[in-house]
């Protein structure tokens, strides 16, 4: 239930998938490559190179400005953010501070009673990444780290939020909303690491607000949260202080612990960057052309496929899997909707694979198999499972077609009468059921048809087998 | 055609960090082709070792030209070493210089002035005949008036700074020292232009032969150049200066810049902010001479720069992260920003009536060795080259007589981009006193 006494607000990070990086021009695509070989004079740091803005990075953060509603101002500003650090190269970071790219946006949620609220966003800046501290093995017996720079200039855009959150799910859900608004503007790559960061601020109505720094998962921010709240609960319970402070979230043993670094006490001392001019792009918002965002989609997918809610929502939430929906929503979109949302979804969780390992071909035709009654449901899910058992991912071609898999098992769906002979046999091995039956425990059907079910895997039509396990019992009556 | 170029000069002054015996250059056909010229050593050379004159960046070879190197490499220039300097620039003495002090050309006794003294010395002693230098608040103008050379700060924009290891990114811009207006006039035309890597700099070529045809030309002369500090003397060659330039058809007015009591604040609180900045990335992890890995980053990171830096640099950083921390920034910082604004809007308001305005570029002839050693008194010696950093106009020096048979320089400021009315001032005085 929403508490009106807790008291969240969000600062994201997330770095925007441009092919170059926001200062110059290394490649952004560096996942799995050696260290530091994406890197030159400039995300190096090296005396005497500059920055050169990508504007592409300025379009990605004006795009996602007008998806969340916030205005542009006429200039805005690079400031440096002055800190020392082994991974930051030179000793500052470009980043934004008096005058952010877009300021004053708005983004729905649902609170936890499902009613939609507004959760008002401060601003949105851009700023570089820095690189990436490496310690080989524990720090201390090594006696040193590595650096690697390949990140040091990657583009980030920090999100803001005013302090409008209520409770760690209606945060976890406006993170999911925003990651899936993020991903329709195709700025954002989701499934790379460190893709995004979270800095949650968190206080009880009347007392310290406390900052859990650097959280790298969905869940994470949740849990974070939930610890802080009864972390703090407790602490007022006992008439304790709560220290405004800044604290590490250990993802491992889902605690916070106080960080008491030197950090804390940094003073950043921005000023302007001055090897940069200052931006005036509020003219190039008008040009940016928004793709559908997930609450329009969800609600065409309603009316255009005549899905309910639920499914709707589901199968919206992701990019890939709406697309994914839409492209096998031909056959027939009420049995795909169920199939994508309530099956597929949760078989390749199960397997640890992406919607964009599944040929949607395939699901296609398993969704024809269905639609046309030439399988049932539970021989759909047998198919389903084995051929996602024997996916290998890109490589199409493993991935085995349903109508195959359909012949090489036997699983065409047979008419009962077909099944006569297991009936009898049923019947005949569970005399003690029958005679429950006859004795007017009609439940007991359910367990002879159940066994015909088990020994036929599942190919009979469960309405049919009633009919006609109905009329066997029917002549077994004396 | 890669050729050579022998470089045998003897260095009597200490101009050089780092000399080239053979120097080698293309022949391009440009207007550089089988000249040797000086770099000063804050500009960044590919192959050649570049210091700032600071031991923190002792073994640092650059892996990328300056694009002015770039460009003098395409003119065809033999690039022949680096200059000594100010530790990264901050001086008006090229006393404070890892590798000791350069002297003057004149009197071995006395400064060459800074922060490009090197530079200067290099082309005041005949070495080279024209030199790069760079120029945050008057370290062109005030080694070439030491020196009796000429030496041109650009309109800030005009020149490309990629390559040039920031000191004060906002004030300062890279510019040619020579012995001749035309040198100048010749060196400028390769450096500038734009640089799609230096985002704050325009494209505005330079293209100009210069053109002793002063007659109309409007120069103003502000009160404030003449005042309180600057030796009688200097004055005195300065204005018989501009009367040789009223003689060649100028029409001369006296004006005021009341701005200036502020510029010299506002300039010492921008550039010391500015430089508390761009000198943090010398930690010792990436180049220069490396840190001991096995204490904590942040002790390493303190003994380091501790240890490399000067004792000027050390102030100038201490006074700049000062200026910028949490309570100060607005009483600092940006008042300091209004300042320069203010002086900028003088320099507006005198140039809509005048195309020049004239003055000393130093108040004084070039000071003894050591007699600057109070850092106040050498920071006040810049009060007549800072305002045109600040407002970011092109502004000359030129020499113009002697005073105790010491050069001294006559400043020529002109409107933003107008370098070429500069450079023709600077030229009519030139022949005119042939």
């Amino acid at each position: 239930m929403t508490d009106k006494t807790v008291i969240i607000g969000l600062e994201i990070h997330c770095q925007l998938n441009t092919k170059t990086k926001l200062f110059c021009g290394c490649s952004t695509d560096f996942q799995g490559d050696e260290p530091n070989t994406h890197v030159c004079p400039i995300c190096l740091g090296l005396p005497g190179a500059m920055p050169r803005l990508n504007k592409q990075a300025v379009l990605y953060a004006l795009k996602v400005a007008k998806a969340l509603n916030l205005t542009v101002p006429e200039v805005s500003e690079f400031s440096r953010k002055n800190y020392f650090y082994p991974d930051l190269p030179k000793g500052y970071q470009i980043s934004q501070y008096d005058k952010p790219i877009a300021e004053k946006g708005i983004m729905e949620v649902d609170d936890d009673e499902g009613h939609p609220k507004n959760i008002r966003i401060t601003r949105i800046h851009l700023e570089e990444d820095p690189g990436r501290l490496i310690h080989k093995t524990s720090r201390d017996r090594a006696g040193y780290s590595l650096v690697d720079y390949n990140r040091s200039s990657i583009p980030l855009i920090e999100i803001v939020t005013e302090p409008d959150l209520r409770s760690p799910k209606e945060a976890r859900r406006f993170l999911n909303k925003l990651r899936s608004t993020l991903e329709y503007l195709e700025v954002f790559d989701g499934e790379r690491e460190g893709s995004i960061r979270v800095d949650a601020n968190i206080s009880i109505k009347g007392h310290n607000r406390v900052e859990c720094k650097n959280i790298s998962s969905y869940k994470g921010v949740e849990k974070a949260l939930n610890f802080e709240i009864t972390r703090q609960r407790n602490l007022i319970r006992k008439g304790q202080r709560i220290e405004q402070e800044t604290r590490h979230f250990l993802e491992g043993r889902g605690i916070t612990t106080s960080s008491r670094s030197k950090e804390n006490e940094n003073d950043y001392r921005y000023f302007p960057e001055p090897d940069l001019r200052p931006l005036r792009v509020s003219g190039w918002v008008d040009d940016i052309v928004l793709p559908e965002l997930p609450d329009a989609r969800r609600e065409r997918f309603m009316t255009q496929y005549g899905i309910s809610e639920n499914h709707a929502r589901t199968l919206t939430g992701d990019l890939k899997v709406a697309n994914f929906y839409e492209s096998v929503a031909d056959a027939d979109s009420a049995i795909a909707a169920i199939w994508v949302a309530d099956i597929l979804l949760g078989e390749i969780n199960y397997r640890s694979m992406r919607i964009d390992d599944v040929p949607t071909m395939n699901i296609a035709d398993l969704i024809a198999l269905i639609r046309d009654d030439t399988i049932t449901d539970k021989s759909g899910v047998e198919v389903l499972r084995v051929m996602l058992d024997h996916c290998m991912g890109d490589n199409v071609e493993t991935c085995e077609m349903p109508a195959d898999i359909v012949t090489r098992l036997g699983l065409t769906k047979a008419a009962g009468d077909d099944f006569t002979a297991v009936i009898g046999e049923v019947i005949a091995a569970n005399p003690n059921a029958v005679a429950d039956y006859h004795a007017g425990k009609k439940g007991a059907v359910n367990f002879l048809v159940g066994q015909v079910m088990k020994a036929t895997r599942g190919r009979a039509d469960p309405k049919e087998l009633n009919r006609v396990m109905a009329d066997a019992l029917k002549e077994t009556e004396e | 055609m890669v050729k050579e170029y022998f470089f045998e000069k003897t260095d009597r002054t200490n101009a050089f960090i780092t000399r080239l015996g053979l120097a080698m250059y293309e022949e391009t056909g440009g207007p550089l082709e089988g000249k040797g010229i000086a770099v000063k050593d804050n500009i960044s050379t590919a192959g050649i070792p570049t210091t700032c004159g600071s031991r923190i960046l002792a073994g640092y070879v650059p892996p990328f030209d300056a694009h002015v190197v770039t460009r003098l490499r395409e003119a065809g220039a033999a690039i022949v070493g680096k200059t000594n300097m100010d530790e990264f620039g901050m001086g008006t003495t090229t006393e404070n210089s890892a590798f000791g002090p350069t002297t003057n050309p004149h009197d071995a006794s006395r400064v060459p002035g800074g922060s490009s003294g090197g530079s200067a010395a290099a082309v005041g002693d005949g070495m080279v005949d024209m030199a790069l230098g760079s120029d945050t608040g008057g370290s062109i103008r005030c080694p070439a008036a030491f020196c009796g050379i000429v030496g041109l700060k650009p309109t800030f924009g005009r020149v490309s700074r990629y390559g040039l290891i920031a000191y004060s990114n906002s004030l300062e811009q890279i510019g040619p020292l020579g012995r001749t207006v035309t040198d100048v006039n010749t060196l400028m035309s390769v450096i500038a232009g734009p640089d799609p890597r230096d985002t704050t700099a325009y494209d505005r070529p330079y293209t100009h032969t210069p053109s002793g045809e002063i007659a109309g030309m409007k120069i103003a002369v502000p009160e404030e150049f003449f005042g309180e500090g600057v030796d009688p003397a200097v004055a005195e060659s300065v204005r018989n200066a501009i009367g040789k330039l009223e003689d060649a058809g100028a029409e001369t007015m006296t004006c005021s810049i009341p701005s200036m009591a502020y510029a010299l604040a506002a300039y010492y609180v921008t550039c010391t902010s500015e430089a508390s900045s761009n000198l943090s990335r010398f930690d010792g992890v990436r180049f220069g001479p490396s840190v001991e890995t096995k204490r904590s980053w942040h002790d390493e990171f303190r003994d380091h720069r501790g240890t490399l830096f000067g004792k000027e640099v050390q102030r100038r950083i201490l006074l700049g992260t000062f200026a910028l921390s949490a309570g100060y920034y607005g009483k600092y910082y940006a008042k300091a920003q209004v300042a320069r604004e203010n002086v900028r809007k003088d320099f507006l308001r005198i140039f809509k009536d005048a195309d020049i305005i004239a003055g000393p570029t130093m108040p004084q002839i070039a000071f003894k060795l050591g007699e600057k050693s109070d850092p106040l008194s050498m920071y006040l010696a810049d009060i007549l080259t800072v305002p045109a950093n600040l407002a970011g106009v092109p502004a000359i020096s030129v020499p113009c007589g002697t005073v105790d048979k010491m050069p001294v320089g006559l400043q020529l400021i002109g409107r933003h981009f107008e370098e070429e009315r500069v450079v023709d001032a600077a030229f009519a005085y030139e022949m005119e006193v042939a």
